[in-house]
């Protein structure tokens, strides 16, 4: 009998954590389904004080600065994570490495827009999605750089040994064996990383800036997902704040997406164990 | 002891962990065309042994070999590893079939992860032959491409035995090949390594003594790091000399 009473009050407890996340996600639907409509994600903004308009230009946005953080960070975080695991497990080169990732990872994001912009603003000149990706990329290099290590690191040993024992050299063997193996890994890394920059609001106020019109241009200023929510939400048009509430809700759910995808993906490389 | 053809020849040869002296000056030959069964209590040494054949061993941090081994008159630690692992096929305790390939791949394998193009007539005609010499054509020839890791324990070994095959090496080496397969695999094994030493020299790691003598012509006897035994595989398990293999044999400690 006090065991069962134990037990309900620690399993109420645990609950507790996830009824912040409802209550998000209500107060989300509650304000922003509203302003959901075909119109929301295929049109422009409309002129100030106008009602109507969508976030097209937003959207689109997010997916190419997001998609160019990708390209710029992903890369580099890969190396440096086989590196980790493949070459220099226990060197004083990779405790390095792994500080700095750490220390990456806790510099406040607004930090980290300023320094997008005295390294890439400032020398172009003018605001550019490219400036907003250069922050979301050194943003996610840490989280990609670690989850690479920890993943090719869980490839058994047995794999790596069966290819130098054909005589594959050592960074074929990584190459074509061990990376191909922790692929799913890796690819899980990168989603989360993907996750947490999506929204990311901070490293993008003075360097990809916003645009009230569509562009595809990186080297021009662009519009996202979180600016558009920033801006309406400090405006004084009500229908903006009604669309503020329908970008976000449009954001989280993505996030949410990007959240579901990778745990799948992590499930499957656990089903393969 | 002399052997009719040696393949393998080692002199004096040592291995070490760090400061750990594992494989202690070693002279043996291996005679071509042959199984040999390297035998001898845990932690005596004998993987290490092999491992030393095809040099893996140097791979671990800290790793290092003294000594000569001789494969053919060349002296294999004055070759480059990589043509020495070709030459010289590994077979390890545990099933490793490459999880991210096909059956068909994970026989070409030694070629693919290489960069080595081949024709596909070429590779089907490897992969055919690999899997008959491996004895496990008939039960994937279906299957040839689906993933290697949904076979058996038993046909997963054989794959890896017919991915090592598939580069024609001169030597294969075996760790414990059986170890963690069923007795009907193990037979199947065992029936296999005698139908291979045809086409190349087998060294063999077992703790399985019954094993060693159905499917060995010599055997190695190893002894907390030494060789203490070497000979015909019915002298030395009926007349050993040394009395430490005596005592292994019936027994005694394994
Ligand atoms: N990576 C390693 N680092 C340090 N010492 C090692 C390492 N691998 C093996 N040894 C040591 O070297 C010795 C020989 O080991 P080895 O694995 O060759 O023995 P084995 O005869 O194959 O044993 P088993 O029958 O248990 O497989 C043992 O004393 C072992 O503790
Ligand atoms: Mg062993």
């Amino acid at each position: 009998m006090k065991n069962r009473i134990i037990l309900t009050v620690i399993t109420v407890l645990a609950l507790l954590p996830a009824i912040p996340l409802f209550l998000i996600l209500f107060q989300l639907l509650k304000e922003g389904l509203s302003s959901l409509s075909l119109d929301f994600f295929l049109h422009l903004p409309a002129p100030p004080g106008e009602p109507g308009g969508g976030i097209a230009n937003a959207l689109v946005g997010t997916l190419i600065i997001v998609g160019l953080a990708v390209l710029i960070g992903v890369p580099v975080s890969i190396l440096a994570g086989i590196y980790l695991s493949e070459y220099g497990r226990h060197g004083k080169l990779s405790e390095t490495i792994r500080v700095c990732a750490d220390v990456l990872q806790g510099v406040p994001s607004i930090v980290i827009g300023i320094v997008a912009y005295a390294w890439v603003v400032k020398p172009m000149g003018h605001f550019s999605a490219l400036s907003g990706s250069v922050a979301l990329a050194l943003m996610m290099i840490p989280v990609v750089v670690r989850t690479t290590e920890e993943v090719l690191r869980l490839v058994p040993d047995i794999l790596r040994e069966a290819a130098l024992a054909l005589g594959v050299p050592y960074w074929r063997t990584v190459l074509k064996v061990v990376l191909p193996t922790g692929m799913v890994g890796v690819s899980t890394g990168i989603l989360i990383a993907v996750a947490r920059i999506a929204g990311e609001t901070a490293p993008l106020l003075f360097t990809a800036f916003g645009n009230q019109f569509l562009t595809l241009n990186p080297l021009e200023p662009m519009s996202a997902l979180p600016l558009v929510i920033f801006n309406y939400a400090m405006s004084p048009y009500e229908d903006w704040w009604r669309q503020a509430w329908g970008a976000s809700l449009v954001l989280v759910f993505m996030v949410l997406g990007l959240n579901i995808v990778s745990r799948i993906l992590a499930r499957k490389i656990a089903g393969e164990k | 002891m002399k052997v009719p053809y040696p393949i393998f020849r080692t002199e004096d040869l040592c291995a070490y962990y760090g400061d750990f002296m594992a494989i202690k000056h070693v002279t043996v030959s291996i005679p071509e065309h042959q199984v040999t069964a390297v035998m001898g209590p845990s932690g005596c040494g004998k993987t290490t042994f092999i491992r030393c054949l095809n040099r893996l061993h140097e791979l671990l941090p800290g790793a290092r070999i003294t000594g000569k081994i001789y494969l053919r008159d060349e002296d294999i630690l004055e070759l480059d590893p990589i043509i020495v692992r070709r030459r010289v096929g590994m077979v390890f305790q545990r099933p490793n079939p490459f999880p991210t390939m096909t059956i068909y791949e994970n026989v070409l394998a030694g070629y693919k992860l290489l960069g080595i193009r081949l024709k596909r007539e070429e590779a089907d005609r490897i992969v055919e032959d690999a899997l008959r010499k491996a004895a496990l054509w008939d039960e994937v020839k279906d299957v040839l491409h689906r993933r290697g890791t949904f076979l058996s324990g038993g046909q997963q070994q054989r794959l890896c035995i017919a991915r090592a095959l598939a580069v024609n090496p001169e030597v294969l080496l075996m760790d414990e090949p059986t170890s963690a397969l069923d007795p009907k695999a193990t037979l199947q094994i065992e029936n296999l390594i005698v139908e291979l030493k045809n086409t190349v020299t087998i060294v063999i790691v077992t703790h399985n003594m019954p094993q060693a003598g159905r499917i060995s012509d010599y055997t190695a006897f190893f002894y907390m790091g030494e060789l203490i035994e070497f000979g015909p595989t019915a002298e030395v398990f009926t007349n050993p000399k040394d009395p430490r293999t005596e005592e292994y044999l019936t027994g005694k400690f394994s």
